[in-house]
């Protein structure tokens, strides 16, 4: 157990040191989000009614909950380049804790998840964002958020070993989880939807997750939805982390 | 084979660096490995002595790979057994992995990483503290000429430096048994000059080492022993010597003037040679026996045959002619044909 957390921290230290030096993964984390809660904001904001809400401070927490759904991105990449390049192999020949590669990977990305959230939410505040809970409401979103992104670091995980280039794993990734986001409730009211689309919308682990993001940040009454978001994250770790780690013994050639 | 059974029944404690001379360091029995309907390996025996060199010589796809990541336990074999340092691939292949050291035919560095970097992340994952495994980084970069190049990302790195970085994360742990997976492929002659040097150097302190090529220069210049695979099969197996004198003896082997005598000059020299000789172009490649008077003779037989003789040598059978004799085909001709090796 104590291997398992010690090659874990190596992993991630040595996915979080490569990160500066490859500069498109950092604009990736920063300008990307950036360029999307300007262009929401002043493209499409005027055009949308949010009842109760000034269409910044509905945006913010949706916009945050989709880029955090992505943030596993690098995980996809990253698995499958170490894969290609025979990383794993090497890892495989060592004495590590066997699961410390998926681990250490997937705990990475909660540090860059949370790098940029944070400079989403600096945006948001420079363009009208405010906070209108608590500050530990504040911060129970944020672990929310994290825990939300986690569950898809593993989605990612599991992807990015089941397809056989990062550019498939790049598209596969784009066609599943980008319409997922948007036919939730992270742009827009989900009553303005068709009555499908609304169906499915309103039971989508996002809408849930974004709702229960703006009671947390914003006070908006929460039902079931910060628990239903928590229970939607756990269990997609229970499914995907356990497929992931299949699949790392499978495709590292065991 | 040199068919001498190892000893299984006493595994060799972990903490043992030291292997007795005629220990074996890998002892493999009966291995057969498929890939659904392709037969990677259909029963392989091999044998290594612990501080010899095996060499595992075949064309691509012969199934040398598929040996390698069985004996470092990234594979487990359908059927057969396999012994490293002592230690069963399959039920001791956790600790097995404290003991040996693999460099892959890709050269396996985290590009984005800093060679001391890849090097302590190594260490550190053999269990090493941070410190120590730093400590461990530089005086590999240093032996492996390195240093200079220590604070840079390894995407800079020549191939070269890749390998020798490859090498040395394999290292790392000061493993007594070292896989290395077709070294030198894809590198330019100099660095396989250099290459064979280090690996020379590791074997002299007392490193076995098992290797894969499909070089056949490379088998004779590193390897103690030779096993020739073929179709996931050990077709032939001994000592470079050993396996040239199966060829027969010398090559007598002629350039004429004119490509156009070829026959006249293998009719000229057919009673002299131990099967009819072979003509490519304007050589003439004779096997013969002795090799006292042999090339006076082939001369003067030439002369009264009235071919004109550009050039003329005896050579020792290399490892392409012990190839084509066991195979029926050349070494290199296979390369196109990759099956999932």
């Amino acid at each position: 157990m104590r291997r398992l957390v010690s090659d874990t921290l190596v992993i991630a230290e040595r996915n979080l040191v490569r990160l500066p030096r490859a500069p498109e993964l950092l604009v990736a984390f920063t300008v990307q989000p950036i360029m999307f809660v300007l262009l929401f904001r002043y493209v499409f904001g005027g055009a949308i009614k949010t009842p109760g809400f000034s269409y910044a401070d509905f945006l913010i927490p949706g916009i945050i909950v989709q880029n955090i759904a992505f943030g596993g991105f690098v995980t996809a990449l990253g698995l499958n380049e170490d894969l290609h390049k025979g990383l794993i192999d090497r890892f495989r020949s060592l004495p590590m804790a066997r699961p410390a590669v998926l681990a250490g990977r997937t705990l990475a990305d909660v540090v860059t998840n949370g790098l940029s959230a944070t400079i989403l939410v600096l945006t948001g505040l420079l363009i009208g964002f405010s906070f209108h809970a608590g500050v530990l409401h504040a911060l129970a979103g944020a672990g929310l958020l994290l825990l939300f992104g986690y569950a898809f670091s593993w989605v990612f995980a599991f992807l990015g070993m089941l397809v056989s280039t990062p550019e498939a794993a790049n598209s596969v990734g784009f066609i599943a989880v980008f319409p997922l986001t948007f036919i939730s409730s992270a742009f827009v009211p989900v009553h303005s939807m068709p009555a499908v689309l609304r169906a499915f919308a309103e039971v989508n682990p996002f809408t849930v997750t974004v709702d229960a993001m703006r009671s947390l940040w914003l006070g908006a009454p929460a039902g079931n939805n910060v628990w239903g978001a928590a229970v939607w994250a756990v269990a997609i770790i229970a499914v995907f982390a356990p497929l992931a780690v299949a699949r790392y013994r499978r495709a590292a050639g065991g | 084979m040199p068919a001498e059974p190892a000893t299984p029944t006493e595994p060799l404690t972990a903490g043992r660096q030291e292997l007795g001379p005629s220990a074996a360091a890998v002892s493999a029995r009966g291995l057969v490995k498929s890939y659904g309907s392709v037969r990677a390996l259909v029963g392989v025996d091999l044998d290594v002595a612990s501080g010899s060199v095996l060499g595992l010589l075949g064309p691509n796809g012969a199934g040398k790979t598929t040996i390698i990541r069985i004996l470092t336990t990234l594979l487990k074999p359908d059927a057969g057994s396999a012994q490293v340092v002592g230690l069963d691939v399959v039920h001791d292949a956790a600790r097995l992995r404290e003991r040996i050291g693999l460099a892959g035919q890709y050269a396996a560095v985290d590009e984005n990483l800093t060679g001391l970097e890849n090097l302590t992340m190594v260490g550190r994952l053999y269990g090493q503290p941070r410190v120590a495994a730093r400590r461990r980084g530089n005086e590999l970069l240093e032996r492996f000429e390195l240093l200079d190049a220590a604070d840079r990302a390894t995407k800079t790195y020549s191939g070269g430096m890749r390998r020798r970085l490859d090498l040395a994360a394999a290292l790392v742990a000061k493993p007594p048994m070292l896989f290395l997976d077709e070294p030198t492929t894809g590198l330019d002659p100099r660095s396989r000059l250099q290459l064979w040097g280090t690996i020379e150097g590791l074997v002299a302190e007392g490193t076995t080492v098992l290797l894969t090529t499909q070089y056949l220069d490379e088998a004779d210049r590193l390897a103690s022993e030779i096993a020739v695979i073929d179709h996931g099969r050990v077709i032939a197996g001994g000592t470079p010597d050993e396996l040239k004198d199966r060829v027969g003896g010398e090559r007598l082997e002629i350039r004429l003037g004119d490509a156009a005598q070829g026959e006249p000059a293998a009719r000229a020299l057919a009673s002299m040679a131990d099967e009819t000789p072979t003509l490519a172009g304007d050589l003439v490649t004779v096997g013969v026996h002795r090799r006292a008077g042999v090339i006076v003779e082939a001369v003067r037989r030439l002369d009264q045959a009235g071919v004109g003789v550009e050039d003329i040598a005896l050579r020792r059978p290399t490892l392409d002619d012990v190839f084509l004799a066991l195979t029926g085909h050349a070494a290199e001709e296979q390369q196109d044909d990759q099956v999932a090796a």
